[in-house]
């Protein structure tokens, strides 16, 4: 391989570094929130994003100021792609009045105003219905915005992403429905669950065009989704895309993953986005082997940096527990 | 001041708001070019056009959502249920989705949305449209609750839910659309938390709201005849309860009734006088009675279906029951 692959070639290094550099802090931050989970720093549930950076990553290289993006639980990956800062969200994790919900979301529940990031959301399939929200807002106010609406396989067997690619679709919403299909809903396989698992065929039943894309090479998520996001835009035809990815560590933090083999997951390693992605820039030359050291040391560090800043950061106020329940105040309540 | 029905004073607030806010836009179920299914929205898609008064789906769970996530991006959605209990198969977006947002994003998403459309028993429709939602929403931090008795109320109310900056569920009652009653043409508002004393008594406090509140007049009527002076008092907000409003009447009458559509275990009412004994067990002079729904789904049958629900008789037979005199 001694050339970018052509998707990647009208990028900038800069551009290119930038993209590997998100998918390094995603990889770096999921990897260092296990710890502090392990270590009792986090609670509750932990969803992590651990081999599904290239497609948060490669869409939202694609994301315009005025669009916006919702998803699932598993959600660190793509406020971190679409650039809140590590702090923001590990000062979440554990529970700090700084994270980028004052620590009362969680995990699941991240959220970005200046990204238009309208959060991770707990329940299977409920998020759909912002997603279209937020389209039929950019309709509604002519500013060309689309809306990415990401979910996992086993949403799509739930009523919620039927309803709203029906809504999108005939009202020509500028919705981009991402299945980020990690083959496996908890420890239950895709063919136990979903009775046609060619997800991007579902797209038909609605008049909507959909797409397959290997979600595990950065260069075909960042290429395809540069036509698909463009096209959206213009036409304001919703879109479904099955993402076909994998995720390498269990479900959440408690998963003992019985349900499949280590065989299966070493397989998927060994096609790992971002040692392919960083192999392709270092043999291309577009950064050197040091570079892409010092890269990952850079990364490292400011995810360090991130763990001492929620450490050190104090818990929310005990006034903030019934703040925030209402904006408006009437009085007597 | 003209005499409209319920209707129209619903209709006229809609489109006042509409008119002030070009960020409020109304979806539903035939809201559009069937005019609504009780008619609340009559003209109003003549005079907005479709971008602002959208006929939608039967896809409660869908528009719903969809109003959640406009809102989030700054639009100011009335989301009309053609019944609420069809808000059942909306509850997810409803409770998930638009009550728990502004605090689960620690203040950066609020949502300000109606609900709205008929809550409650209609006449004769059976088991499965019947259901009545209010106390299941007003359990629930984050949603403010409203149910307007009167056709002035409503208007003003349904004005205040839609300048909210929260999501409000507000509850109307198919039963009372067409009641009629003198109401200010222009803008006007009744602010949420507002209760108000629909009938100055001394002898004992009827607490009723919505269709209840028409029952509770005539029993108030009768129980006149009977030298029983009672007074009404509508809290028309459900959440949050106006409890000094409720403090100062009940000081005065020393007696209690509270009067609910819903049934009797886990209900609104239940917590009316939970908040009344807690605050208030000094100024009684009776145990409080209360009147509700038996603990039945809705049967068809007419003298089931009334034997079921809240009556003018079983309301005069509370107030007996408080002032002793059975
Ligand atoms: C409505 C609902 N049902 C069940 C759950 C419990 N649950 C959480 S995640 C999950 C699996 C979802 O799998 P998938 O959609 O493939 O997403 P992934 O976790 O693989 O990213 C389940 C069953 C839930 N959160 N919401
Ligand atoms: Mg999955």
């Amino acid at each position: 391989m001694a050339s970018v692959k052509k998707e990647m070639q009208s990028l900038s290094k800069e551009k290119m570094v930038e993209i590997l550099e998100k998918m390094l802090v995603i990889r770096y931050f999921e990897e260092a929130s296990i710890k502090a989970y392990q270590q009792k720093k986090i609670a509750g549930f932990l969803h992590t994003y651990i081999g599904q950076e290239a497609v948060g990553v490669g869409t939202l290289a694609h994301k315009l100021p005025q669009d916006s993006v919702v998803t699932t639980y598993r959600c660190h990956g793509l406020a971190l792609a679409l650039g809140m800062p590590p702090r923001d969200g590990m000062a979440e994790l554990f529970g700090k009045v700084t994270g980028c919900a004052r620590g009362k979301g969680g995990s699941m529940h991240f959220f970005s105003k200046a990204h238009n990031f309208l959060g991770g959301h707990g329940i299977v399939g409920g998020q759909f219905g912002i997603g279209i929200g937020a389209a039929f807002k950019s309709n509604y106010d002519e500013d060309n915005a689309v809306s990415f609406i990401f979910f996992g396989d086993g949403a799509t067997v739930q009523g919620t992403l039927h309803e709203t690619m029906n809504l999108a679709a005939l009202w020509d919403l500028p919705a981009i429905f991402i299945c980020e299909d990690n083959q496996y809903g908890m420890g239950t396989a895709n063919a136990r669950a979903i009775a046609n698992t060619d997800i991007a065929s579902k797209a038909e039943a609605y008049g909507m065009k959909g797409y397959t894309i290997n979600g595990m090479d950065l260069n075909e998520v960042h290429g395809r989704m540069g036509e698909i996001v463009k096209e959206v835009r213009a036409t304001r035809r919703p879109v479904l895309i099955h993402m076909k990815t994998y995720r390498y560590t269990g479900h959440s933090v408690s998963d003992a993953g019985l349900y499949r083999s280590k065989e299966e997951v070493d397989a998927y390693k060994l096609k790992d986005p971002i040692l392919a992605i960083s192999r392709e820039m270092v043999e291309a030359k577009v950064i050197s082997e040091d570079e892409f050291k010092t890269l990952q040391k850079k990364t490292k560090a400011s995810i360090q940096e991130a763990l001492d800043f929620a450490e050190e950061s104090p818990e929310p106020p005990l006034e903030e527990l019934t703040q925030h329940v209402y904006m408006d105040d009437v009085g007597n309540a | 001041m003209p005499m409209i029905e319920m209707r129209e004073a619903l209709n006229q607030a809609l489109k006042e708001e509409m008119t002030r806010d070009e960020k409020v836009f109304i979806l539903g179920e035939e809201v559009a070019e069937f005019n609504g299914a009780y008619k609340v929205t009559k003209g109003l898609l003549d005079h907005f056009g479709p971008k602002r008064v959208i006929d939608t789906p039967i896809s409660e769970s869908g528009f719903t959502g969809l109003a959640v996530g406009a809102a989030m991006m700054g639009l100011r959605p009335v989301v009309e249920f053609m019944s609420f209990n069809f808000s059942l198969v909306a509850i997810d977006q409803i409770i998930s989705n638009a009550a728990k947002m502004y605090y689960m994003s620690g203040g950066l998403y609020n949502i300000p949305m109606v609900m709205r459309g008929p809550n409650g028993a209609g006449p004769r429709v059976s088991s499965q449209h019947s259901h009545n939602m209010e106390s299941v929403y007003a359990h629930f931090p984050g949603l403010r609750v409203m149910a307007p008795s009167t056709p002035l109320d409503a208007k003003g109310m349904l004005k205040a839910a839609i300048r909210c900056n929260d999501p409000v569920v507000f509850l109307e009652n198919e039963l009372a659309y067409n009641l009629k009653e003198e109401v200010p043409e222009g803008d006007y508002i009744i602010p949420i938390g507002k209760g108000d004393i629909k009938r100055e008594g001394t002898d004992v406090t009827i607490i009723a709201w919505s269709r209840m509140m028409s029952l509770a007049k005539t029993a108030a009527e009768e129980l006149a005849k009977e030298g029983i002076n009672v007074e009404l008092l509508d809290p028309r907000t459900l959440k949050p309860l106006d409890m000094p409003l409720i403090a100062e009447s009940v000081k005065k009458t020393n007696r209690v009734v509270v009067v609910e559509e819903g049934h009797h275990f886990s209900s609104l009412g239940a917590q009316v006088a939970e908040s009344v004994y807690s605050n208030l067990f000094d100024y009684l002079d009776s145990p409080i009675a209360r009147v509700y729904q038996s603990e039945n789904p809705m049967p068809y049958a007419a003298n089931l279906e009334a034997a079921t629900l809240p009556s003018v008789e079983k309301i005069i037979q509370a107030v007996k029951q408080v002032t002793y005199r059975n």
